[in-house]
Order: structure tokens, then sequence, then C-alpha cells
């Protein structure tokens, strides 16, 4: 079903740009010049894949759309991002251990997806995935570095991991679209996914000397259009620009 | 009718394409980055195929625009850059002399064929040598993943102490 394969399209690009866009609110910010730089950078990696999943989807839909009407004319209800996305930047440890989740689930996930039945899919997953496998390497590399650092290094990421947890459940949630596309052989099987994410996850934790939260319930609604608080003020401020000036372009 | 006037040969094409600098790095030419992939004549029309390094690549437009000037000052008025996605670009496609060139510019060439992409656990991924593209010495150790673009690391030589930019296996 193409419907079923829109909405799952939409699901990876609004993830990938709502995190890219949180990204760049550390452009000029980070703690660390070469962090200010390695964040932003992840950021346009995401914006560019954005533009790749974004622009299939406007293809497939068929309606004239473009990947940039997608991005900068729907509202928060039609976004279908994990909320993990969208968590606020809040500290550097908050930031990390979100971008750790993220990388650990992304990396997986187009992992899968290389051997996808559609070829398209195939092509945009292989371009990302290099890409993702640096990203994923970094944010393991500082969450070990500042887990198994100071007593305030540890405490603030083991905050930061209690917090997020609740909202790493949504990652591996099936629905009836999502359990169409596996049957099909168009994604990898979610249950698939949450094996190697929770393997890679306990790895990492444990060399931080961190504990993995034991929290199961989850937060969920993203993928389906509710959103927490945060999206609409993320929203607002990237698509100022092409609502205040409709159609605007350099 | 007077007869069409000869199209220049796709070889002699390539070679005006390797004139080309890329925007970042300018002591590399686009065909020696290994983004040109295709080079052919559709009609009077210079078909020039590039692919993205990166995804997000802020410089490909840059580069279409220059592809499309370089080719004019050759009197080809008719030029279409088109991007291909796959195969995905890798840095083994770079050239020997590119990679020569990166050296002799401050930039350590790629230590590695391609990014491993086979798994992330931290257990089995060995450190990578880098070799200090100033002195040479292998004493390097890796700062940040991310340099200047996304396609660079920042590294620091152990020896004669400078940073150094490393062009990271893709």
């Amino acid at each position: 079903m193409d419907n079923h394969k829109l909405e799952y399209l939409l699901r990876l690009g609004d993830s990938t740009l709502v995190l890219g866009q949180r990204l760049s609110e550390w452009c000029g910010r980070g703690p660390a010049l070469e962090e200010d730089i390695a964040l932003t950078n992840v950021a346009l990696d995401l914006i560019g894949q954005t533009r790749l999943w974004l622009g299939y989807a406007a293809e497939l839909e068929g309606a004239g759309r473009t990947a940039d009407q997608f991005a900068f004319l729907r509202d928060a209800h039609q976004f279908r991002n994990l909320l993990l996305a969208e968590q606020p930047n809040g500290s550097y440890a908050d930031t990390l251990a979100r971008q750790f989740l993220f990388d650990t689930w992304h990396y997986f996930v187009l992992e899968g997806l290389q051997r996808s039945t559609d070829a398209r899919i195939v092509e945009i997953a292989a371009k990302s995935l290099k890409e993702v496998t640096y990203h994923v390497r970094r944010s393991a590399d500082l969450v070990v570095r500042l887990g198994d650092g100071t007593e305030e290094s540890h405490r603030r990421m083991q905050d930061a991991f209690d917090d997020l947890w609740m909202y790493t459940g949504e990652l591996f949630e099936a629905d009836a679209a999502e359990a169409a596309l596996v049957q099909q052989g168009v994604i990898p099987d979610p249950a698939t996914l949450a094996t190697q994410w929770q393997r890679h996850v306990v790895e990492v934790l444990e060399e931080a000397t961190l504990r993995v939260p034991a929290d199961q319930w989850a937060q969920s609604g993203g993928r389906h259009g509710r959103h927490t608080e945060h999206l609409g003020f993320l929203l607002a401020e990237m698509q100022f620009l092409q609502r205040a000036y409709p159609g605007a372009q350099w | 009718m007077a007869q069409a006037l000869a199209l220049p040969a796709v070889e002699q094409v390539w070679s005006w394409l390797d004139a080309v600098p890329d925007p970042e790095i300018p002591v590399i030419s686009v065909v020696d980055l290994g983004i040109v992939r295709d080079v052919a004549w559709l009609d009077d029309t210079c078909v020039v195929t590039i692919t993205p390094t990166y995804s997000g690549c802020p410089a490909m437009t840059l580069i279409r625009e220059q592809i499309e000037a370089a080719l004019a000052t050759h009197g080809v008025n008719s030029v279409r850059v088109e991007t291909r996605l796959a195969p995905a670009w890798t840095t083994d496609w770079m050239t020997p002399r590119g990679k020569a060139n990166l050296t002799g510019y401050g930039i350590a060439p790629p230590a590695q064929q391609v990014v491993d992409i086979s798994g992330i656990s931290r257990k089995s991924s060995p450190a990578l040598v880098v070799a200090c593209p100033h002195c040479g010495s292998h004493q390097t150790r890796l700062v940040s993943q991310f340099g200047s673009t996304a396609c660079k690391a920042l590294y620091r030589c152990g020896d004669c102490r400078e940073p150094f930019d490393y062009f990271k296996a893709h």
C-alpha cells in the first residue's frame, strides 16, 4: 500500500528534520568549538537525508508538493516524527543522551532498510548509513567519556537517560501500517530493531558505568501526530519565513 | 545545409572537468574527488552526472554552477548536470593524485578504503592509524569525529604537536 509507505517516509523524514533543527539550535553555543562543529555537521547530514526522504514522499503522494512544502507548510499535528527527536536540547548531557538513543535506532533502521524491496529506499538508506555510522560512533564515545567521567558528568548523564527513557518505547512500536510494510519486505521488523538497539545501548551504558533505566512505561503518539508541547515552538521558528513570506525563494 | 560542428570528445570534456576545483578543498578537482560519475553527449547536450559526497553537502549547487561555467569557457553551452545517488559516493573513488594533493595541502587522506558500516560495537572497532600530513608521524590522536566540514575529522599530532584535518573514509 503506497499510503503506508508514504506514512513511513514521513515518519523517517520528519524525525531527521526535527532532530536536525534541534541540533542547529546549538550553532554558535556549543560547549567547545569541536562540539559546536560536530553537532552542526550532524544536523547538516540529517537535513540532507530529510530532503531525500521527504522528496520521495512528495513523489509518492503525487500531489505536486515538494520536500520544502512538507517541511515548512504542515502544522504540528501533521508531523510524524518521534517524540524523542523533538525533546528540547536541555543541558549538554540531555542533548548527548538524546543523540545516542536516536543514532543507535537510526543506524539499525538504515541497516535494515538496505534490504528493502523498494529500490529507492535502498539507495537513500545506503547513502545515509555511511553518515550515521559516524554519528553513532561519536555519540557512543561521548556517552562513555562523560558517563565514566567526573561525579558531576556521571550524574548528569544518568539523569538525562532517566528523563528520556520514556520516549524510547515509541521507536519500536508496530502499528498496522508498519506491519503491512514488514510483510511486504519494505521495512525491517521493529521487534528485531528493538533487540539490536537494546544490545548496543546496554553495551555502551555499561561501559559508561551508567545504569540502564528499568522503567518500562512508554510515551507515544508522535508517529500519529500527537506531540509534546515542544514541537509547536520548534516549528514556529523553523517555519517563520515561509509563513511570513509565503513562497519566498533565494 | 552546413555540416554541424564536431562535438568535443568525451575524454576532452573529462580533462576540462579535471580543472574544476572542489569549492571547499581547492587543491583537489571534482574528478579527483570522484564525484563526476559520467560524461555523455545526448544530441548536442553534454550530460554530466555527479554524485553528492554527503547527502547534505552544501557545495553541490556551487559545483553544478562551476561545471557549467567551466564547460562554457570551452564553448560547450548546452550542459545538463544530473545528480545520481546510487551507488553512494565513496572515498575509494578518489584518485591517487587527489590523495597526494590532500597531503600536500595539510589534510591526511583516508586511511581505509571505505567506512566500515558492518557494525557499531565498540569492542570490535580497532583504532585507526592516521599519518600526520605535516611530519609523517603515526603518533596522532583523534580530537573530534567532525572537522571543518562533515567529510573531515580533527586530529592532533603527538610529535610535531600540530592539529590537522583528516579526510574520513566514506
